[in-house]
């Protein structure tokens, strides 16, 4: 009994040793992933600064200004005025739809024409 | 263990037989155990004494070898803790109220030189000088040759300038990172950014710190790693920023004003939505501070006329001084007055703009509404000089603008030394105490706000907590109706933009002379206005440096035809911005039809 107990004793150290070894190389691999991860963070976060103030300088308004001008006769663009509030009040109703005429509704009589005349 | 029998047989016969008394040699037995006994006892205490030493000696040596290893190893962060709380070292955004970016930071590169590692120094200077316009090329070679190991060449460096200095292709040309303050939008609300520039210096990095404005004045929370990431917002609104600004220069052109400057603020907050100054200056390129002492500050594009600006700020004062007779109960709106022109007081004679006499009597609305000096100096009487003071302190004209602007502290308003009747007098038309526009704002925002006082702000926030009051809603309501009827009736009526109920009040003031009294063709016209006049959500202060209107057969200097027009042309552009619905009659629902559906 117990040289078998020996063994297995020698067997669960080997086994152990080899899973602490892994583990520690797992470990060291994960934290250059992370490491690595943060740089790529950072030089993301650092071009979507500059990004981000390249938008705000392309949209200063000076800048918008000069380009609404520059495209006045396509775009037609001026300053809001107070005359173009409107309310919805002042929307008028659409027009009724056309009422929707199918076969089962028509009475012998009601076209005359050939099938494929437009209506 | 055997033991040595104290009294042994044979030594006691012995001794007996000697005549000797045995009880020694019992006694020299005992004394011999007892030594024994004593030097085991010590052995097995100098023994735990040494242990007890090594042991506290190794845990010394633990604690010794970890420090040296700790104090000799470089820093390092743990790295398993994920950085995702975004501790940054850099200067916090600045945006507007609704996030558009009003500062930022840009990492360039600064260029700096070891010289002891350059290949060929007068070529490097030659290329460098050719890049850099600035740069002198014999200065340059002398200063690579004289001996020094470090050189500074440039703080900043655009991309380009980076890739030509790379072709150079020097060993000794390096290059540091650095964080370089961006203001995209230029020269757009200058005055409220300021400026930064570079504090400490290294070559890995360098500290920017504010120069001016709220860049400055709010330094410490911008370069708060805690805060980071988090931009600040200010109140101000980009868009409403631009109109103004825009309208603005294009007036201080049209009345051949030195300067002009426009506030706009929420009435019921004190938020700062507009704060413009001209000229102006673009704090990506900082002018220099004037170095002439006597210069007038005034004429640098630096100062800042809406909080530095402290000019007596003339007939928009008169509002107050009504409405605290209103709020003694002195007086209401429709009490008639004395206004006989003009008034004697002592040797002081109180005369009218241009020597009108609008007396004798006239209602309290009509004083306001024909701005009568005479009037206001009655009711300011009545009042008296104590109370008056209390009055304007409570309006916050004795002390500097509490607005987050480096320059605000030390704007402190001309408050008179002493304060006779003649004094009273003059305050009541204003003249004699001279305030910023931004007082002004606030003090106009008071009346808008029903009474109560606000504090102008230049950020955004959503509840504030509530001033004290400083007068009674009814006393508000009746000035604002008054300020409404001098746009209606009175001088301002250029000022009345059709469907915004502008209320408002003009003033002209004479620019006191550096010599001593006043100049005769120079003025501060400033037009504080409130609107809507129905619901007052907006107080707008628009103040010309100098102007004159020459369109007439002489040049006109009054507020009325210089200020309110392009106050009045704020309003019709930035209105609409701001999402305030006009008072209009809807055009004839015929007109408008929908164009899909």
């Amino acid at each position: 009994m117990r040289p078998v107990l020996y063994v297995l004793t020698f067997l669960a150290v080997m086994g152990l040793a080899f899973w602490a070894y892994r583990e520690n190389y797992a470990t060291q691999q994960a934290l250059k992933d992370v490491s690595a991860l943060n740089r790529e963070i950072a030089t993301l976060r650092e071009s979507l600064s500059v990004q981000r103030a390249e938008w705000a300088y392309l949209n200063r308004p000076d800048r918008l200004r000069e380009l609404a001008a520059l495209n006045f006769d396509r775009l037609g663009l001026l300053p809001l005025e107070a005359a173009q509030f409107g309310s919805a009040a002042q929307v008028s109703y659409p027009p009724d739809p056309l009422q929707v005429v199918t076969p089962q509704d028509l009475r012998p009589g009601d076209i005359s024409g050939e099938v494929g005349e437009p209506l | 263990m055997i033991r040595t029998p104290l009294r042994p047989l044979a030594r006691i016969l012995d001794a007996r037989a000697k005549g000797e008394n045995p009880d020694s040699i019992e006694r020299e037995n005992r004394r011999i155990r007892h030594e024994a006994m004593r030097d085991k006892a010590r052995n097995r205490a100098e023994g735990r004494l040494l242990l007890l030493g090594l042991s506290f000696f190794l845990a010394f040596s633990v604690i010794g070898a970890r420090m040296g290893l700790l104090a000799s190893t470089q820093p390092m962060e743990p790295r398993a803790a994920a950085s995702g709380a975004e501790i940054l070292n850099q200067r916090a955004d600045i945006t507007d109220r609704s996030g558009r970016i009003l500062a930022t930071n840009l990492l360039t590169h600064s260029l700096y030189a070891h010289p002891q590692d350059m290949v060929d120094p007068a070529r490097v200077a030659r290329e460098l000088a050719a890049i850099f316009p600035e740069l002198n090329e014999e200065d340059l070679a002398k200063r690579f040759t004289d001996g020094r190991r470090f050189l500074w060449i440039r703080k900043k460096l655009s991309p380009e300038q980076m890739q030509q200095v790379h072709d150079i292709g020097d060993p000794g040309l390096l290059f540091g990172p650095r964080e370089m303050r961006l203001y995209p939008n230029g020269r757009l609300a200058a005055h409220v950014l300021g400026g930064t520039s570079f504090g400490a210096e290294g070559v890995h990095s360098a500290e920017v710190i504010g120069t001016a404005g709220i860049e400055k004045a709010l330094d410490t929370r911008l370069r708060d790693p805690a805060a980071a990431g988090e931009p600040l917002q200010l109140s101000i609104d980009l868009t409403v920023q631009a109109a103004i600004t825009e309208v603005l220069g294009a007036g201080m052109k049209m009345m051949n004003a030195k300067g002009a400057t426009a506030i706009l603020m929420e009435a019921h907050s004190g938020e700062i939505l507009a704060l413009a100054s001209l000229p102006d200056f673009d704090p990506n390129d900082r002018p220099a501070p004037l170095v002439d002492r006597n210069a007038d500050p005034g004429d640098s594009p630096l100062f800042n006329r809406a909080v530095q600006g402290v000019y007596e700020l003339g007939s928009t004062f008169k509002i107050f001084t009504v409405a605290q007779a209103m709020e003694l109960g002195l007086v209401n709106a429709q009490t008639i007055v004395d206004a006989n022109a003009p008034m004697r007081w002592g040797r002081f004679l109180i005369k009218e703009f241009k020597n009108h006499n609008y007396g004798p009597l006239l209602s309290v609305t009509d004083v306001i509404v024909k701005s009568s000096n005479v009037g206001v100096a009655r009711l300011a009487l009545q009042i008296g000089g104590l109370r008056q003071q209390a009055f304007l302190k409570s309006l916050g004209f004795f002390d500097p603008t509490p607005v987050e602007l480096v320059e605000a502290p030390y704007a402190r308003p001309l408050v008179p030394a002493k304060w006779p009747e003649i004094t009273t007098i003059t305050t009541s038309y204003g003249h004699g105490l001279a305030a910023s526009p931004m007082h002004l704002a606030a003090a106009y925002g008071t009346i808008a706000n029903g009474g109560i006082t606000v504090k102008p702000t230049l950020l955004h926030q959503n509840d504030r907590p509530q001033g004290p009051r400083a007068m009674r809603p009814e006393v508000a309501r009746d000035s604002l109706s008054m300020l409404r009827q001098v746009v209606t009736r009175g001088t301002a009526s250029y000022g009345d933009v059709e469907g915004y109920e502008v209320a408002g009040k003009t003033g002209t003031a004479d620019k006191p002379n550096p010599r001593g009294g006043y100049y005769h063709d120079k003025v501060v016209n400033p037009f504080a206005s409130i609107f809507p006049a129905s619901d007052p959500r907006y107080v707008l202060i628009v103040t010309l440096d100098e102007p004159v209107e020459t369109s007439g057969p002489e040049p006109r200097r009054t507020a009325g035809y210089t200020a309110v027009p392009v106050a009045a042309e704020i309003i019709r552009r930035t209105a609409p911005l701001l999402g305030l619905r006009p008072k209009v009659e809807a055009p004839p629902v015929d007109r408008i039809t929908a164009v899909r559906n």
